[in-house]
């Protein structure tokens, strides 16, 4: 779980993953080696301050050589919100995340649909299958000008304007995923919604021990 | 060295501020106004005395930095 100065939900994560049965430990921007670690998570906040972009800035820190080479070498990598951004700029998803359509922050549960079950974040979901997650970004609005970019969840409605309404994007070979809704805030029923759970799972379930 | 770098979202690209500025524009009865676009202009003072390799290095920066090439186009001027 790498974390930047400004992520702020890092710990929502680490006990997402834990509870699921995971293990999880948070690593500083500044490291550079990862070997202990099966997978990548960079999770949402403002990184860096979102200073020039979102994502800009932290795209630099010494941490995503290596988050990077491990992407390359087909390590499950997930950013969540700012981390969606991050991995954008690193040009390791394809696209943008601008301003929402409606220049408003989106704070609210939205219902995504999957509608690819082969990337990490997706596998043990199935086709079509809709998840009620909350959603809580600015720049949540993806575009890929040039049309790339494998959609693997949709908004059922449109929130933010994002090309062919996707809340969440797959690298080619589906190890690295960006999601813009938070599904690590719907892992408990009596908090509202535990349908984050079967991506995360999914992610777990990705994890090959080195 | 002084440098103006002016960073333009490209036409194609959706700009969400421009398009709610344009209408509040339009509220206030400059209903003229057919499109606005927010650009960026950053300010730079650089060492050196060549403006070719300034405006060099400058592009450089543009690529790794300043403006996204998924999005964005970008225009240099060297001024002295």
């Amino acid at each position: 779980m790498v974390v930047f100065p400004g992520t702020n939900c890092e710990h929502d994560v680490v006990s997402a993953i834990r509870g699921l049965g995971g293990e999880a430990e948070l690593v500083w921007h500044r490291e550079t080696n990862l070997d202990d670690f099966d997978g990548i998570i960079l999770p949402g906040g403002f990184a860096h301050g979102d200073a020039l972009r979102t994502g800009a800035i932290a795209r630099f820190s010494p941490v995503m050589r290596v988050v990077v080479e491990r992407a390359d070498a087909g390590t499950p990598v997930l950013g969540i919100c700012n981390g969606f951004q991050v991995l954008c700029e690193a040009g390791l998803l394809p696209g943008a995340l601008i301003a929402n359509r409606d220049l408003s922050f989106i704070c609210k549960y939205v219902e995504v649909e999957v509608t690819d079950t082969s990337t990490v974040l997706t596998s043990a979901a199935e086709r079509g299958q809709r998840l009620r997650i909350p959603l809580n970004s600015y720049e949540g609005n993806w575009v890929s000008p040039d049309g790339s970019g494998r959609v693997v969840a949709t908004y059922v409605d449109d929130p933010n304007g994002s090309s062919r309404q996707a809340a969440a994007v797959a690298n080619e070979t589906g190890n690295v995923v960006g999601i813009m809704p938070h599904p690590e805030r719907a892992t408990d029923a009596l908090l509202g919604s535990n349908d984050g759970e079967v991506l995360l799972q999914s992610f777990i379930n990705a994890l090959v021990p080195a | 060295m002084k440098v103006r770098v002016e960073v333009t979202r490209r036409p194609e690209i959706a700009d969400p501020e421009g398009t709610t500025i344009k209408r509040a524009l339009n509220d206030l009865d400059h209903t003229s106004v057919k499109e606005v676009r927010v650009d960026r202009v950053f300010s730079l003072d650089v060492d050196g005395d060549d403006p070719e390799a300034v405006r060099r290095d400058v592009a450089d920066m543009c690529e790794q930095l300043l403006a996204n090439p998924v999005l964005e186009d970008y225009a240099i001027e060297v001024i002295e």
